[in-house]
């Protein structure tokens, strides 16, 4: 055992010299490619099983029970395997490209943002100068791929959905932004391994409390939970944007948005928690641990609040979220320029 | 934007969708979230239970009002048998009398229940559809070990009821009146006090007085309007004049209104069966009445107070041993009815809550 990782540790020094310079990166990104991949579908079958048992708790209900004997474990295993072996249905009156296209664009804009996320110190695909940036570019492409599979659909509930998300995670972005801010005037950086380290000794959570709420509101909002769930409200809109996705394309859609929890709770973590920083433990488990904490968070909130109305949640944002990450933005610039 | 060509739009809400609790068909065009104009589409689960009453004799036809309303089914059996008993001119023992009030208000408490999960997931929360259930679950176990039955209970009979309240039943209700108050506390908990909550229920969907009065709505439709009238106390039938029990009403007409008063009338349903277990006297609990029932010729209206609203059942008798006509009026039908003015100016989401607000089954709206 240790020999073998020890020769891929020698394997992963010597490589750059062994190989030529373009192979190496392509090997590099190879390797985070598999890596990332393997993480999100394991990530998300374990956090959809813990959002099911946690709801199911709240809820006076058990939750999944039987599958895999021990409280259902693989019962989300199960359910992937089914999405994957589903009929591959393209309903007649659709788009098909865009139809066709949209999950593919929500799931690959998530996964790429994952390319920049410390889980531990060294563990990052690429550490990119402007790596927050980088996210919040990539991730808001994802609204497109949203919008295509509700207009692709050719249903109007579908329309509705899609015409929400975009006003919503649009509107959302701002304050999001804005709330980080916060956070790099502290830090000085956009990377966000460099994020982490400038919080060894006291965690942005305590310097940035407003902008962090900000953050945990907006993050919400964009990832389209409860109590914002609107884009798919399901008492609404039937299932929202897509209404009319099933199998493997409706498996895209629910992965990425699963994944797209992570993002929001790993940045939170990042930003705000102090990422991989934490006694005893490895960084890495300390970093699943703190934002698993938000995923419970989240999954806790859909278990105790009603969902807003569509012109409510915008006036929220821009009556009330919107002046406070201002306000949050000049009393850090003014106390930091003063201290 | 003023060369922008705009459309509005026509949005198919039904019969399969979520939150029109059936198979009821809107029709909504809308002019983006906002709904423009609305109709509604029934007759989905029409099964002409009315014309189905001909061809039955009075006691096989219990079982059919068991499918009208059948979230509270003991009202339904109740209306009716009080109708065909006012033909009959039977006089029904005390102790049958007090369970049947006893079963109407737990059938009251079901339904409210019910109505109380499915409001909340219409708006969103999903957490106390599962509370309500498990507090109806206390109800329907109750009542089947009254009468074996969960759903339909055909158990309210002419001159009585169908089997005695046993003491495990007796036992039963007390256990759940119990905790059930603190159950109620908890969905207020939930509800009443949160701000989303609020917001989504209060100044939406307004039912003027005069509206309401001129739709012939009743039930909580009417209360929550700010108009008092209840059957129970202003019609009073069986033993409802001997509990002690108040009439909620809202004051201006909104979803919130009606929410509440709903809510208020789960802890007064609670008080009466209370009251009813107290005082449930001794005795037989069916009246002798001939095997063959032959009322004599004439016609009787006879309306109670359902949860939903006025249920009134219209029986015309011509002798024989089946009815000539029964005519039903379904209270969520005539409240369906009210939606469209409820819904000016509204957007989707207001018109899910506001048919949420209206508490209607489908089974007793196409009938």
């Amino acid at each position: 055992m240790s020999v073998s990782v020890e020769f891929l540790e020698l394997l992963w020094i010597l490589l750059p010299e062994l190989l030529p310079s373009p192979l190496y990166a392509l090997a590099r990104l190879g390797v985070a490619f598999v890596a990332v991949m393997a993480f999100i579908v394991v990530m998300v079958l374990f956090a959809v099983w813990f959002e099911r048992k946690v709801i199911g708790h709240i809820q006076v209900r058990i939750g999944p029970l039987h599958t895999g004997r021990w409280h259902g474990w693989a019962q989300t295993i199960a359910d992937a395997i089914k999405l994957f072996l589903k009929e591959d249905i393209i309903p007649k009156g659709v788009d098909r490209p865009v139809y066709v296209l949209a999950p593919l664009v929500v799931f690959v804009t998530t996964v790429v943002v994952y390319v920049v996320i410390p889980f531990s110190r060294n563990l990052v695909a690429r550490d990119i100068n402007m790596g927050i940036l980088f996210v919040f570019a990539v991730s808001s492409i994802a609204t497109l791929g949203i919008f295509m599979g509700g207009w692709g659909s050719n249903n109007k509930y579908s329309l509705l959905g899609a015409m929400r998300v975009a006003a919503q995670i649009v509107s959302y972005e701002v304050p999001l932004l804005l709330s980080v801010l916060g956070v790099f005037m502290l830090a000085q950086t956009l990377s966000l391994n460099g994020i982490v380290e400038a919080q060894k000794g006291l965690w942005y959570v305590f310097l940035q409390p407003v902008g962090f709420v900000i953050y945990v509101i907006a993050g919400i909002a964009e990832v389209n939970r409860l109590p914002f769930d609107i884009p798919e409200a399901e008492s609404e809109l039937v299932a929202g944007f897509h209404t009319e996705y099933s199998g493997l394309r409706f498996a895209f859609f629910f992965l990425a948005e699963y994944a797209n929890m992570f993002v929001m709770s790993a940045l939170a973590t990042v930003l705000f928690l102090g990422g991989w920083h934490g006694p005893f433990l490895p960084g890495f488990v300390w970093f699943i641990l703190k934002a698993f904490f938000f995923m419970f968070l989240m999954v806790w909130l859909r278990g105790t609040y009603p969902r807003l109305r569509v012109d409510q949640m915008m006036s929220f944002c821009w009556k009330v979220l919107l002046p406070l990450a201002f306000l949050n933005l000049l009393v850090t610039g003014l106390v930091m320029s003063f201290i | 934007m003023a060369g922008l060509r705009t459309e509005s739009l026509f949005l198919n809400m039904g019969p399969q969708h979520p939150s029109t609790h059936g198979v009821l068909r809107l029709g909504l065009t809308i002019e983006g979230e906002r709904v423009v104009d609305l109709f509604a589409d029934l007759g989905f689960l029409h099964r002409g239970i009315e014309k189905l009453a001909e061809s039955r004799t009075y006691l096989q036809f219990i079982p059919l009002t068991d499918r009208l309303d059948y979230l509270a089914a003991m009202s339904n059996n109740l209306a009716f048998v009080l109708a065909v008993e006012e033909l009959l001119e039977v006089e029904v023992p005390r102790r049958a009398e007090y369970i049947r009030v006893m079963v109407a208000e737990l059938s009251r408490l079901a339904s409210h229940l019910v109505w109380l999960g499915a409001f909340a997931n219409d708006l969103g929360a999903t957490t106390p559809l599962l509370y309500c259930f498990r507090e109806r679950e206390d109800i329907l176990d109750a009542l089947e070990l009254l009468c074996g039955a969960r759903m339909t209970f055909n158990y309210v009979r002419f001159g009585g009821v169908a089997r005695d309240a046993t003491p495990a039943f007796v036992e039963k209700c007390r256990k759940f009146l119990e905790t059930f108050d603190k159950r109620v506390d908890e969905y207020e908990e939930l509800l009443t006090g949160n701000a989303i909550f609020l917001s989504r229920t209060k100044g939406i969907g307004f039912l003027s007085a005069e509206d309401a009065r001129s739709f012939a709505a009743s039930g909580p439709m009417l209360r929550g309007s700010g108009i008092q009238w209840d059957l129970r106390k202003d019609a009073p039938y069986s033993v409802y004049p001997e509990m002690d029990f108040i009439i909620p009403t809202g004051t201006v007409g909104d979803v919130w209104d009606r929410y509440i008063v709903r809510v208020i009338e789960m802890r007064q349903s609670a008080r009466i069966i209370r009251q009813a277990l107290d005082g449930l006297p001794e005795g037989e609990f069916k009246a002798k009445l001939p095997r063959v029932l032959k009322p004599a010729q004439g016609e009787a209206y006879v309306r109670v107070e359902a949860p939903k609203g006025e249920l009134g059942f219209y029986v015309v008798s011509d002798g024989t041993t089946n009815p000539f006509r029964v005519k039903i009026r379904a209270p969520s039908f005539i409240n369906l009815a009210t939606l469209r003015v409820m819904c000016k100016e509204a957007l989707v989401a207001d018109l899910v809550a506001i048919l949420g607000s209206i508490d209607i089954v489908l089974g007793e709206v196409d009938r």
